[in-house]
């Protein structure tokens, strides 16, 4: 099949036995593989320490900082639908924010019209599978028709603008679905936070709450990913981005797989819209807009599109950056902060195609490699010496 | 973006020549956003995403000068021109690195669409004074339709793809640009310089993107820097619908999404006009993969096996 799937996995094997004696060993051997990046003991301690940095974070800063993280948070899971389908299956969608988006609708309806505690973890459920399907049905018109890449990216696209023209002529009192107003240019309004428990006893999710429950949903999904890319549904989609052709000569049914992906991509977008309406309560046709639907498509660029904690910090990033121009910290005004974000865009996939993560990676193993030689050479060199 | 004639529904000869102009009206609207996106697409496999920033160069070249004081047709001069120069640069600087990376094309012309119309707002503000649109209206029985719209821009729309096909199929530069479409090793061996006939193809691309939103400019109401994105979903499905044969393309999917979105317009309004665009184009998409021409060209090389 592809390239990257002969490169480690047979010294791997080797030293396997010994390491899967400890749960540790049994654990990590699910989570690395080929697929990823960083599967070396000092990334996981920097990837405990990162987290652990995240978990303490609201201790060190003011409720507003953290509200605001949540969101960053929140847009990550876009990100990681984005890199899970373009980075690891090839098929690259602009329109990944209309999942989200359709979730985020979707949970408000649903959530307002059924307002009690049991109602929003219907909302949740019902919103996220509203997600999923509609990309499996996308999915399954664009896939099953043989669309060549270029067109499904069009699609994915003209999807989101059509859908950004609806909603935002929804502004009529004809527009409502049960209590729920759609609520034209304005966005729908009061949909519920999330809640944890039932009847009196409930528990609102909201300010620091959602930011733990977000840290929380955020590294189960950066971690099952990594599970499912370094598996053998994994390898597959691998072989589907590397060479489509091959793939169906080997006996599998690239549509399918494709549908598949596509289907997952579509859920972690509608989990990370459904935690974005509760986030701030409101959402508004802007999530199919075309200046959101750039968004993703620039974190994981700029991260790295096989990187899925690249795409991740990328987002963080890119986020943190837009907030502070819009809030005026710094020299220029928020009116600058789209053409920064475009020309980042441009740099990067001009001068760093792979973006930054991979590149990171790759510096960090030019360097231990010269280490390695270094100590090689002076062992040489030591050695007549004897 | 089409302007609704919002009517009665009595079945009268009126209706119905209402209905035929709200065709042409759609007719010429989806060829000319879409010409030059289907040019760059057929000829270099290059999906443009900056496509509605390329016309909202030609809209702010046009409006510019004739705010300035310039005739109209003049300041339309201006607008192509602008486009064109624009392209040239953006063949020369960004888009010939991609050539073997097509995604990266489409996300590299992003990454540029988003930084063009941001500083059109940042440079011009948020709205430039509307051009009223020359040549007025006729009115028959309760409907009436602009002549410019309806009549002179299909005109031209027809016009410009008669003159493609002249420039494609008769001149010693149309033969060698199909040439480095159908092969460009071969066309290269051939001693025919495929780089500039890329970077020629790009900047006649970019000059009907440019004459589009000259075109347009006195047809789109108030110019704002976001008007490029109206433009867009007509352009892409259409592209998607015709495939990748630019003339046989553009012409037959115009010709079919216009119905289409004639119809749904002239009855339920310009919305539902533009969800059946969105609904013929997924349809399509599933029956022919490769749209309209590229069904034909199977079709024809089928016939010819069976002969």
């Amino acid at each position: 099949m592809s390239g990257p799937l002969g490169d480690g996995s047979d010294h791997k094997r080797s030293d396997l036995d010994a390491r899967s004696r400890s749960v540790i060993g049994c654990v990590r051997d699910r989570l690395e593989g080929p697929n990823t990046i960083g599967d070396s003991p000092a990334f996981w301690v920097g990837f405990a320490v990162a987290v652990a940095a995240l978990a303490v974070y609201p201790f060190t800063t003011d409720p507003y900082t953290i509200i605001q993280s949540s969101r960053y948070l929140a847009l990550s899971f876009l990100a990681l639908s984005l890199c899970f389908i373009w980075g690891y299956a090839g098929v690259l969608s602009f329109g990944q924010v209309a999942f989200f988006g359709i979730a985020a609708y979707a949970f408000g309806i649903i959530g307002i019209n059924l307002s009690s505690t049991v109602g929003v973890g219907v909302a949740v459920v019902g919103a996220v599978l509203a997600g999923t399907l509609s990309a499996a049905l996308l999915g399954y018109f664009m896939f099953y028709g043989g669309v060549r890449e270029t067109y499904v990216t069009i699609m994915t696209l003209v999807v989101t603008l059509v859908l950004n023209t609806f909603m935002a002529q929804t502004a009529g009192s004809e527009w409502a679905v049960g209590a729920a107003q759609l609520g034209g240019f304005n966005g729908m309004t009061d949909i519920p936070s999330l809640t944890v428990g039932v009847g009196e006893t409930a528990l609102v999710v909201e300010g620091v709450g959602l930011y733990y429950a977000l840290l929380v949903a955020l590294v189960a999904a950066y971690l099952g990913l990594r599970v499912l890319v370094n598996g053998q549904f994994g390898m597959t989609m691998v072989a589907v981005r590397e060479d489509e052709a091959r793939t169906t000569t080997f006996g599998y049914d690239v549509p399918f797989v494709k549908l598949v992906v596509f289907t997952i991509g579509g859920a972690l977008a509608a989990v990370g819209g459904v935690f974005y309406a509760s986030w701030g309560n409101y959402i508004d046709p802007s999530v199919f807009g075309i200046a959101f639907a750039a968004l993703p498509v620039v974190w994981v660029s700029v991260g790295g599109r096989e990187s899925l904690l690249g795409a991740i910090g990328a987002t963080l990033a890119i986020e943190r950056m837009r907030t502070g121009l819009s809030s005026g910290i710094g020299p220029i005004g928020s009116e600058w902060a789209l053409v920064i974000v475009g020309g980042l865009l441009l740099c990067v996939i001009l001068f760093l195609p792979a973006g930054v993560a991979p590149r990171l990676d790759d510096l960090t193993g030019e360097l231990r490699e010269k280490r390695a030689e270094r100590s090689q050479s002076t062992a040489t060199t030591e050695e007549p010496a004897e | 973006m089409i302007a609704a004639t919002a009517a009665p529904l009595t079945f009268s000869a009126y209706s119905l020549i209402a209905l035929l102009f709200q065709f042409l009206n759609s007719f010429g609207f989806i060829v000319l956003a879409t010409v030059g996106l289907a040019i760059i697409f057929g000829m270099m496999g290059v999906i443009n995403l900056a496509h509605g920033e390329f016309i909202l160069i030609g809209v702010y070249g046009t409006a510019l000068p004739f705010h300035a004081g310039v005739p109209l047709p003049v300041a339309m001069v201006g607008g192509v021109v602008a486009a064109t120069v624009f392209g040239v640069i953006v063949e020369r600087a960004i888009v010939n690195r991609f050539y073997d990376r097509l995604l990266d094309s489409m996300v590299a012309t992003w990454g540029l669409a988003l930084v063009v119309s941001q500083l059109l707002l940042i440079v011009f503000g948020s709205s430039l004074d509307s051009i009223s649109a020359p040549m007025g209206s006729v009115a028959y029985g309760p409907f009436s339709s602009s002549v410019y719209r309806s009549v002179f821009l299909p005109l031209v729309a027809v016009a410009v793809l008669a003159g493609l096909y002249v420039l494609f199929t008769r001149t010693e530069f149309g033969i060698k640009a199909r040439a480095t479409i159908e092969d460009p090793e071969t066309a290269r061996a051939m001693g025919i310089d495929t780089d500039r006939m890329y970077t020629i193809t790009f900047a006649i691309g970019s000059a009907l993107a440019g004459l589009t939103g000259a075109l347009y400019a006195p047809a789109l109401g108030s110019i704002t820097p976001n008007r490029g994105s109206t433009f867009l979903v007509e352009a892409f499905v259409a592209v998607v619908v015709g495939g990748p044969s630019v003339i046989v393309g553009t012409l037959s999917a115009a010709g079919v999404l216009s119905v289409f979105n004639a119809t749904g317009s002239f009855l339920f309004g310009t919305f539902i006009g533009q969800m059946l665009l969105l609904l013929v184009a997924v349809v399509a998409l599933r029956a022919l993969p490769n749209g309209i021409s590229g069904y034909l060209d199977d079709w024809q090389q089928r016939r010819r096996v069976e002969e």
